[in-house]
């Protein structure tokens, strides 16, 4: 019968199709959980055949939030973490689960906000001032509310600004539980205040009637750290391809090519991994 | 990939790249569906033709799964390949196989209620005449089977339906990578999120036209059906 | 060559058929043989597809007991029953009498010239590849006929065969009747066409309420029923 013809046809594509790029994964990969902002920001497409070129290993990126991308590492699903959260890699590391964290790069973080700015921050220098006045005046304000690098920096900013966030809010501050890209599209459709790192702003396609309104305070500077997850605690690990990771990140040939990333001639991220206290 | 303004001339141009993502999106969901069919096809003739206390119960309980959620069979796949999950040496998690483990729970169920149904009326019209016949319980079996085939055949084209739709299972299982588990719909959600709006709208054009084919296909299977066997 | 025979004779002793608290057979008896045929006639509602069913071996029986050549529980091998309403498969014509064949245990080789043959039999070699259920009714009816014979019977069981045909289908499937009896195959056929009893019939059996009222060479029982509703009956006064 045609129908049993076009199934089989089908069935036998499907095997082939699937056993194809299997067999490349299985022989030299690694999967680095990472964090949405550093994958929206372009860095990785850029960055990843340069590695693979070098070493002939495939990386595997899953992108989540921080939190998620760390909790990753502790169930062993990923071989090296690669996020932006201080506090959050030093606990991950007294908990046993990461060998040692490297600094790798940072960016910086900005308040992006409607172009009309009804809360009257642009220019200002001092940006916990400027959450202060976010809250004071309920401007609609996009958390990204996921226990990522990007949420743990909003929540320092509100406590600098001497606001107790989780208990202080209203109907105004809508946390959304997403992705850096996600935040951004929900501001640009609400005409909303959203603190965004400036790699995925700068690469981000939907602006609209967004723009920066504060940036340049030194508290919005975005420290990027890297840990092979512990062999110890998780046997599959892939230990050796995951050093050469970040061995490649922190040398200067990784370290240049970071610098070298740029949108539109513009430098996403500054190498620091020589930098003793990032 | 990365190009805005030319991200529909992509589409139509076959760049290399997103034939890679609608190749595995079609492999996922399809080897999805034989398998599927390979289990669900027998279980619906199993639940039809035989008598078995709880039989009331476990065809609602079929009929209630097709609606299961696929982030919730995501969800149960994700725990159980994770590697601190029970099937974790496997290895599985994150691997176009995940999607496919996550695809077929999501669309067996659909496949063996509706094979259910139709095997069990047309087992009500053919039951005088097999016994008269004197045909045995394979022999029954197959008969149905073989003569329900067009009605399978689009229960087989829901099921494709239902997994080259979903998104919520294979991007928990899938972790939606770069070149290795990103498929039509994971890419249309990442591109979509990042703000790139025509390349996601023109993937999502891509996807719309397969359904549309699949339910033509669906439609022709019908109409061949009545046509060739009355 | 499977042994002749064996399914005659088919006795009915005292048999029941509930359904429910409703009897629709009531301790009947009855001694089929091989010869001419057998029709059953009575009102609607009398049983008269019950007591072919029970004769065929598909329904079971309450209370009392079925043999056929003295042995219970036989599977229908050289049996075969044509239903009021018959069910096509959904294939060809031919397919449908392959397919009887098939189940029948005949070996492959002979499925190609004995299609022919039956096909041929019954008047549908023209039709043999058109997808059987969009024959007409009674085409069906013939159809459903030449699988009844694929299976070589020894006793052949029509139920109402040609309730709904136009007269020149009923006359086409009575002549095939005619022809498969006196070939030697045992036909017990029920009817409420009395003409058609009398055409067919080489023996009646009168069944009303359950019961067998009166039985008799077909001759005797129309020159002379013995019975108040033979009777009643053959005037077509006795409806339910």
């Amino acid at each position: 019968m045609l129908t049993r013809r076009i199934l089989t046809a089908a069935l036998a594509a499907c095997a082939v199709t699937l056993a194809v790029p299997q067999s490349f994964a299985q022989d030299k990969s690694i999967v680095v959980a990472s964090t949405t902002s550093t994958q929206d920001s372009g860095l990785f497409e850029y960055l990843l055949p340069l590695f693979k070129k070098k070493t002939g290993i495939t990386v595997k990126v899953i992108a989540q939030g921080t939190g998620q991308a760390l909790d990753t590492g502790r169930r062993g699903d990923a071989d090296v973490v690669f996020v932006h959260a201080k506090a959050q890699e030093l606990k991950f590391l007294s908990e046993g689960q990461g060998v040692k964290r490297y600094p790798v790069m940072y960016n910086d973080f900005v308040l992006i906000g409607p172009k009309n700015d009804p809360a009257g921050i642009k220019g200002m220098k001092d940006v916990a001032q400027a959450f202060k006045v976010l809250h004071d005046k309920q401007q609609s304000f996009i958390s990204r509310g996921d226990r990522s690098g990007t949420h743990s920096a909003e929540l320092r900013l509100w406590k600098a600004a001497g606001i107790d966030i989780a208990k202080d809010h209203g109907p105004w501050y809508k946390a959304i539980g997403q992705g850096m890209g996600a935040a951004l599209n929900t501001a640009q459709a609400s005409n909303s205040y959203v603190l965004s790192d400036r790699g995925t702003w700068i690469h981000f396609k939907n602006k609209g009637n967004l723009e920066i309104l504060v940036q340049g305070d030194k508290r919005m500077f975005n420290q990027y750290g890297v840990m092979l997850v512990n062999p110890a605690k998780h046997p599959s690990v892939k230990k050796d391809f995951g050093q050469q990771f970040i061995d490649y990140l922190i040398s200067p040939e990784g370290q240049k090519d970071i610098a070298n990333y740029k949108i539109n001639g513009q430098q996403l991220f500054y190498p620091d991994a020589n930098d003793p206290d990032a | 990939m990365e190009t805005d303004a030319s991200a529909l001339q992509l589409v139509l141009s076959a760049d290399p790249t997103l034939m890679a993502i609608v190749r595995l999106s079609l492999a996922v969901s399809l080897t999805a569906v034989g398998l599927a069919a390979l289990i669900g096809v027998p279980v619906g003739a199993v639940i039809a033709l035989t008598r078995f206390p709880g039989r009331e119960a476990t065809i609602i309980a079929l009929n209630a799964l097709m609606g299961l959620p696929p982030v919730v069979a995501g969800l149960a796949v994700f725990l159980a390949l994770s590697h601190s999950g029970p099937l974790g040496a496997w290895g599985l998690l994150f691997t176009p196989t995940a999607m496919v483990i996550a695809q077929t729970i999501l669309v067996a169920p659909i496949i063996a209620a509706l094979s259910r149904q139709t095997i069990e009326d047309l087992w009500l019209e053919y039951r005088d005449e097999f016994a008269a016949m004197n045909v045995g319980p394979f022999g029954r079996v197959a008969t149905l089977i073989w003569d329900a085939r067009f009605s399978l055949v689009t229960a087989l084209l829901a099921g494709f339906g239902r997994a080259a739709a979903e998104v919520g299972a294979i991007i928990i299982v899938g972790g939606n990578i770069d070149g290795f588990t990103r498929t039509m719909t994971t890419a249309i959600a990442l591109e979509t999120s990042k703000g790139n709006l025509p390349l996601a709208i023109g993937l999502g054009l891509v996807l719309i036209a397969i359904v549309i084919v699949i339910n033509a296909l669906a439609w022709g299977a019908r109409r061949a059906g009545e046509r060739l066997a009355g | 060559m499977r042994p002749p025979d064996s399914e005659l004779p088919i006795l009915l002793e005292r048999v029941q058929v509930a359904a429910g608290k409703v009897l629709i057979l009531d301790a009947v008896s009855l001694n089929i043989s091989s010869g001419a045929p057998t029709v059953l006639i009575g009102p609607n509602g009398a049983g008269k597809t019950t007591l072919l069913r029970v004769a065929m071996g598909l329904t079971q029986v309450t209370q009392g007991r079925v043999t056929w050549g003295g042995r219970e529980h036989t599977a229908p091998t050289r049996r075969a029953i044509m239903f009021q309403r018959p069910v096509m498969l959904r294939r060809s014509a031919a397919a449908n009498i392959r397919y009887a064949l098939k189940t029948a245990g005949a070996p492959r080789s002979e499925w190609e010239p004995r299609t022919a043959d039956l096909l041929k039999l019954v008047g549908l070699s023209g039709l043999a590849q058109r997808p059987a259920r969009r024959l007409s009714g009674g085409e069906q009816q013939r159809l459903a006929l030449a699988r009844a014979l694929a299976r070589d019977p020894v006793v052949l069981f029509l139920d109402e065969p040609t309730a709904s045909l136009d007269p020149a289908a009923t006359k086409a499937i009575e002549d095939i009747v005619t022809n498969v009896a006196a070939r030697g195959v045992k036909v017990m056929m029920s009817t409420h066409d009395l003409g058609q009893a009398r055409r067919i019939a080489g023996e009646v059996v009168l069944l009303h309420r359950g019961q067998v009222i009166e039985r008799g060479s077909a001759d005797t029982f129309f020159a002379n029923p013995q019975t108040e509703e033979a009777k009643k009956f053959i005037a077509g006064e006795l409806l339910v």
